[in-house]
């Protein structure tokens, strides 16, 4: 019997390479070459597993892929994946959900007290040569410890940045969720609260839900008038999860006293887009899972759901709307 | 009775001051204006009380100052003060700990972040308009969860340290002290270990020595060759604790990873020091301590020190040498 055919459409590190060329006839492209569907139309065409990341699939990729089983997405998110397009010609679609938690809660902590702490700004500023002698008072920046989180969306990434924050920091952590954990608040003490008490109280505020259509714009500029004066909005989920817009009018008011954003409604950041001048607010460039263990793990974990529904028909990692 | 004079030579906050010129008749330094020797010298001849941050207090500024009882740091370093030269002439003097320990543990943790994650770098990177493509892989950074971190000089602070680390994120924490402290170890699940093991094992090493004859330049040359490649060194104690020519040299050529310094030999650092020009160097312009509450309650508990002193109580704050 002869292999199945694969492509790899994201640069994996070379195990995960060899992992799949054992089960599959596999075709990895060309990375030095950007990759959408007009540059590798040609190279896929008689694929039937993928592994992608962020790659579109939709009605025009799946046109060019008639034999196609199956796309691997390297990430949890799988947004860039047209479901129910891909349900209609039975490709499934997996991800990579438990692989990356405690890497993107390490970050979300990181860029919580990189905000209140000022540290990338104060890191520029001594590179700078502007440290000098006298009042420093202009440089202070905010507590974390004992101040309050309100994380909307409580997932396992959650659940690892309330455990960071309530047992690392002492802070008070309260949630938003669509459903109750009750099993989660009484492990690590932390509260359920409705939305907009979780706005309007929190010192911290960090999104953390998938990006659906319920969830586009959940934080616009009615979500952020509801917060405190000088509090803080981090995002590391999804940019579209806020009204990149309104965050952007909070922060010009002051009525913010910073955020730290690793997403962005449109990525790569545009180059005229206010926040990239902003002192107060800490841009990253959607690394939140990015270290070299992790991404190793994601890309065997996307590598093996593709050959476990190429040769078995199934995996436990096909996301959660094609179950 | 005459109220004692004392003299401000650092800003304290407004409420802090008054609550100084209830008890004590006060002059200020003109805070639009760097300290001079010969403005110092001229304040403090006729004063019972000065305080300060980091003024150096030894014979020149004693045998100027006839009066002068008490003298009160608003800071828990006292390297600022020549204990004997004190001793001798029964000047008391006071510090402020405990005060500052949460705060300077958040900042550490930062410091941990920002290095392991390159978030300064990061943020320097897409505010540059640098960030164009979505392959990203060079951007990667390393975990901080289920890493080693090896704390030399366990102390209040290294404790909230050790707090974080171990129950936030999952590190595994060892340390190096002159003194064991058994209680920590059993509460926190922590193991203590020779320096130079902690040297040769740890992804982190962090400084948390006081300045003292013994502890300058604890870690030079040797001891960073004794670090792994992919090691990062942290240091928020004092800068004298590192021989900062050897940390340079381990930086460029790649003895370490990397390295997060809120302290440096000479403050504020020269323009010039090639520190600054090292990406790989997280440098923040001395705030383990800067938050405004954290200001605010260490100028507090220096005020309320100098006044009881000046008063004739003990403060409970004496620093253990000159009580």
């Amino acid at each position: 019997m002869s292999k199945p055919k694969a492509v790899i459409a994201y640069p994996v590190p070379e195990e995960v390479v060899e992992f799949v060329r054992e089960h599959c006839d596999l075709k990895v492209l060309d990375f030095s070459k950007p990759v959408n569907l007009e540059t590798i139309k040609d190279e896929i065409r008689d694929a039937e597993g993928m592994v992608i990341l962020g790659l579109r699939i939709d009605d025009q990729l799946l046109d060019h892929t008639p034999k196609l089983k199956v796309a691997s997405n390297i990430t949890v998110g799988y947004n860039n994946c047209d479901v129910e397009a891909m349900k209609k010609r039975s490709v499934l679609c997996t991800h990579s959900p438990g692989v990356l938690d405690e890497t993107v809660a390490d970050f979300v902590m990181g860029l919580m007290i990189s905000a209140a702490r000022r540290l990338p700004e104060l890191d520029t500023f001594t590179k700078e040569g502007k440290w000098v002698k006298g009042d420093m008072s202009e440089l202070f920046g905010r507590d974390v410890h004992h101040s309050t989180l309100g994380i909307i969306g409580m997932g396992r990434i959650g659940e690892a940045v309330a455990r960071r924050a309530k047992f690392g920091f002492e802070m008070d952590v309260i949630y938003y969720n669509r459903s109750r954990k009750e099993a989660v608040e009484k492990e690590l003490g932390i509260t359920y609260k409705p939305m907009d008490e979780l706005l309007a109280e929190a010192d911290f505020l960090v999104t953390l839900t998938p990006l659906t259509a319920e969830t586009a714009h959940l934080i616009g500029e009615r979500e952020l008038d509801l917060m405190k004066e000088g509090s803080f909005v981090i995002n590391a989920s999804r940019g579209p999860v806020i009204d990149e817009e309104a965050l952007i009018k909070a922060l010009q008011s002051g009525k913010l006293a910073g955020a730290g954003l690793d997403v962005f409604e449109k990525e790569p950041l545009p180059k005229d887009s206010p926040l990239l001048s902003m002192k107060n607010v800490v841009t990253t460039p959607h690394i939140a899972a990015g270290t070299h263990q992790t991404m190793a793990n994601l890309a065997w974990s996307a590598a093996r759901s593709m050959v476990e529904v190429l040769e078995t028909g199934t995996s436990k990692n096909i996301v959660p709307e094609m179950k | 009775m005459e109220k004692p004079k004392i003299f401000i030579a650092n800003p304290v906050p407004e409420d802090v001051e008054e609550f100084l010129k209830e008890s004590c008749e006060c002059v200020k330094w003109d805070f639009r204006y760097p300290k001079t020797l010969e403005g110092i010298l001229e304040n403090i001849r006729d004063v019972d009380g000065v305080i300060q941050v980091g003024m150096k207090i030894d014979d020149r500024i004693l045998d100027n100052a006839p009066k002068l009882k008490v003298v009160s740091n608003i800071s828990v370093g006292y390297n600022n003060y020549d204990l004997d030269a004190m001793k001798r002439r029964g000047i008391i003097g006071t510090n402020t700990p405990g005060v500052l320990d949460n705060t300077v543990s958040d900042l550490i943790l930062g410091l941990i972040l920002n290095s392991a994650r390159r978030i300064p770098e990061l943020n320097r990177f897409t505010k540059s308009g640098s960030w164009v493509k979505a392959d990203n892989s060079d951007l990667f950074g390393k975990d901080i969860h289920g890493s080693s971190l090896g704390i030399i000089g366990m102390g209040r602070i290294g404790e909230k340290v050790a707090r974080r680390a171990k129950l936030g994120f999952g590190m595994d924490v060892s340390y190096y002290n002159r003194g064991r402290k058994l209680e920590v170890e059993e509460e926190l699940g922590i193991v203590y270990r020779p320096m130079e093991e902690i040297l040769k094992i740890s992804d982190f090493v962090l400084l948390m020595t006081p300045l003292t004859p013994e502890t300058t330049h604890l870690v030079g040359e040797k001891e960073l060759k004794l670090m792994k490649a992919s090691a990062f060194l942290i240091n928020a104690s004092r800068g004298q604790v590192v021989d900062e020519k050897a940390l340079i040299k381990a930086l460029e050529e790649g003895w370490i990873a990397g390295a997060g310094l809120d302290v440096y030999e000479k403050e504020p650092i020269d323009a010039d020091n090639p520190l600054l020009r090292l990406q790989n160097a997280v440098t923040v312009p001395h705030i383990g301590s800067a938050t405004t509450k954290t200001r605010d309650e260490m100028a507090w508990a220096a005020a309320k020190a100098l006044v009881d002193e000046l008063y004739g109580k003990n403060s409970g704050m004496r620093v253990p040498e000159l009580s």
